[in-house]
């Protein structure tokens, strides 16, 4: 897909829709992300923005149509999707039954391609040292680390097979304000260094504006505002401002 | 009047009952579906080897005690029962070979099956079910991998392989369990007792015995993979998915039995 500007589209929906029992939740959104950008997608809770992300990703049927880089997604070519894609979930969604570098390698371990565990190990402390953790974390289950280190492993995992597209659904929810900047810049970095296509969904400006090029507010399960993520503050949206100005307290 | 009401009445029974029967029908189409699934896909690469492995520990290994103490005490509770109502008829001597074939044709699967279902239905149905809450079977289908192929084929497949195993095993304890009640408290000559146990007992009542348990191991692991894998979010979810997979099996299993005993043993 090509915008009026030439742009090439890494991500886009026309008229996507999604009801859970005639309660419309995303209401006729037609978003675009460019190759190389950080769009963030900022509202309060419970207006779809995780709904949104289970569209894309195919997860949950919906009305409209989604393209990647240009091709209509549907059921069959969602394999090519996921090779290039990764995704950190709100609570991490760590598996409780693998290691942490079993975590972070699981998609280089279980594709088609094999590589050996001592790679794989290698790997993980490669990409553990990238997220800023100790090699020593590697052996560990998830369930023994704090939420920021879990956030982290998450992270790993979802760099591992070096993707072009990344996804984060509120990736600093329920971390104290210290660990979510320093989430928040760590992402930052790495999305900047890789120049990955990013979408991050969030209920909280200061990550978005940590992270973010572009944002689009969601109101009423469309587009309420978008624009700059700079020029978030000084946007004349109602909505926009009453949100911004409840959460500087 | 009177008329239109009573066909009111039939009305809105009759679309009761449909309704019933179309949410069933649907159920029993995504139970298909969702089985064949998992069936179809762990015949293609990856195969997931180690995730079998896991599942033959947690599901074979880990429920043998359970089995084992059942079969112990439930064979020697036979043993006492069989012994007391023989007397009445002067029919003490059938003691080794009703043991036997009960524990081989009835008790053995039965219990073994519904045993496993409390252990290992309800296992399966909370991990898949917090798996599903806590985004966990999302996160599989973005790392690439079929989620009923990785988390659901290996649970039944092992299930339902393991099940006829451990249903050996119960058989064994049972019947030795009967045997230790008989010669020690009752006081059966042993040698006499091994022997008529064995004269009676035919291949057949073996065969049955797995087969049945086969088929309950099927239902025990369909049934915790497939209420755990559709649990809704929250807390609530994982303990209604827990509940329903374990009441389902037992239920199925039960019925299944008196299916399968009228096919196997009619004639
Ligand atoms: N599986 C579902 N069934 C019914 N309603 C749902 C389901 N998932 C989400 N919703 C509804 O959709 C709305 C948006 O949810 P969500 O996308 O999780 O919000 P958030 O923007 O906080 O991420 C909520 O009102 C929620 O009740
Ligand atoms: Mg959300």
């Amino acid at each position: 897909m090509t915008d009026q500007s030439g742009e090439k589209m890494a991500i886009e929906t026309k008229d996507l829709l999604k009801r859970f029992d005639n309660e419309i939740v995303i209401n006729k959104l037609n978003l675009r992300i460019p190759f190389g950008t950080s769009m963030g997608i900022m509202g309060p809770s419970g207006t779809g923005k995780s709904v949104l992300l289970k569209c894309i990703l195919g997860l949950t049927e919906y009305e409209g149509n989604i393209f990647y880089e240009g091709t209509l997604l549907e059921k069959q070519n969602r394999g090519t999707f996921y090779k290039n894609f990764g995704m950190l979930f709100q609570g991490s969604a760590l598996f409780d039954s693998l290691t942490v570098w079993q975590n972070i390698t699981f998609k280089l371990i279980n594709s088609a391609k094999k590589i050996l565990n001592s790679e794989a190990k290698e790997i993980a402390i490669h990409l553990l040292r990238d997220v800023g953790l100790d090699e020593n974390v590697c052996k560990l289950m998830p369930s023994e680390l704090s939420g920021g280190m879990q956030k982290r492993v998450a992270l790993a995992r979802a760099l591992a097979d070096k993707p072009s597209l990344l996804f984060f659904d509120e990736p600093t929810t329920g971390l104290d304000p210290l660990t979510s900047s320093s989430i928040n810049d760590l992402i930052s970095t790495i999305v900047k260094r890789d120049n990955i296509t990013s979408l991050i969904i969030s209920h909280d400006p200061s990550s978005i504006n940590a992270i973010c090029d572009e944002v689009i507010f969601i109101e009423d399960g469309g587009v309420g505002w978008r624009g700059k993520a700079s020029e978030m503050k000084f946007a004349n949206h109602k909505l926009l401002k009453k949100y911004l100005g409840s959460l500087q307290v | 009047m009177n008329w239109n009401r009573k066909q009111n009445l039939t009305l809105i029974l009759l679309n009761a009952l449909g309704n019933n029967i179309i949410s069933l029908t649907s159920l029993m189409g995504s139970l298909v579906m969702f089985v064949s699934h998992a069936l179809n896909r762990s015949l293609m690469p990856p195969f997931f080897i180690k995730e079998y492995g896991k599942q033959i520990v947690a599901i074979g290994w880990a429920s043998l005690p359970v089995v084992g103490l059942t079969a112990f005490f439930t064979g020697g509770a036979l043993a006492l029962q069989i012994y007391s109502g023989g007397s009445r008829l002067n029919a003490e001597s059938t003691v080794p070979s009703i043991v036997a074939i009960g524990f081989l044709r009835e008790l053995g699967p039965v219990l073994c099956g519904l045993m496993v279902a409390g252990r290992v239905s309800s296992a399966i149905a909370a991990e898949l079910a917090t798996m599903r809450v806590t985004e966990q079977i999302d996160a599989l289908v973005t790392l690439a991998t079929d989620p009923i192929k990785y988390l659901v084929a290996p649970r039944i497949i092992i299930t339902t392989l393991f099940l006829p195993i451990l249903t050996g095993v119960g058989n064994i304890i049972g019947i030795y369990g009967g045997y230790l009640v008989s010669t020690e408290r009752l006081g059966f000559n042993p040698s006499m007792y091994i022997e008529s146990t064995f004269k009676y007992i035919e291949l057949g009542d073996i065969t049955s015995s797995l087969i049945k348990a086969a088929i309950f191991g099927f239902l025990i692991s369909t049934m915790g993979c497939f209420f755990g894998f559709k649990a809704s979010k929250g807390a609530l979810g994982v303990g209604r998915a827990t509940t329903n997979a374990v009441v389902s099996a037992s239920i199925l299993i039960l019925a299944s039995n008196y299916l399968l005993t009228e096919l196997m043993f009619k004639s």
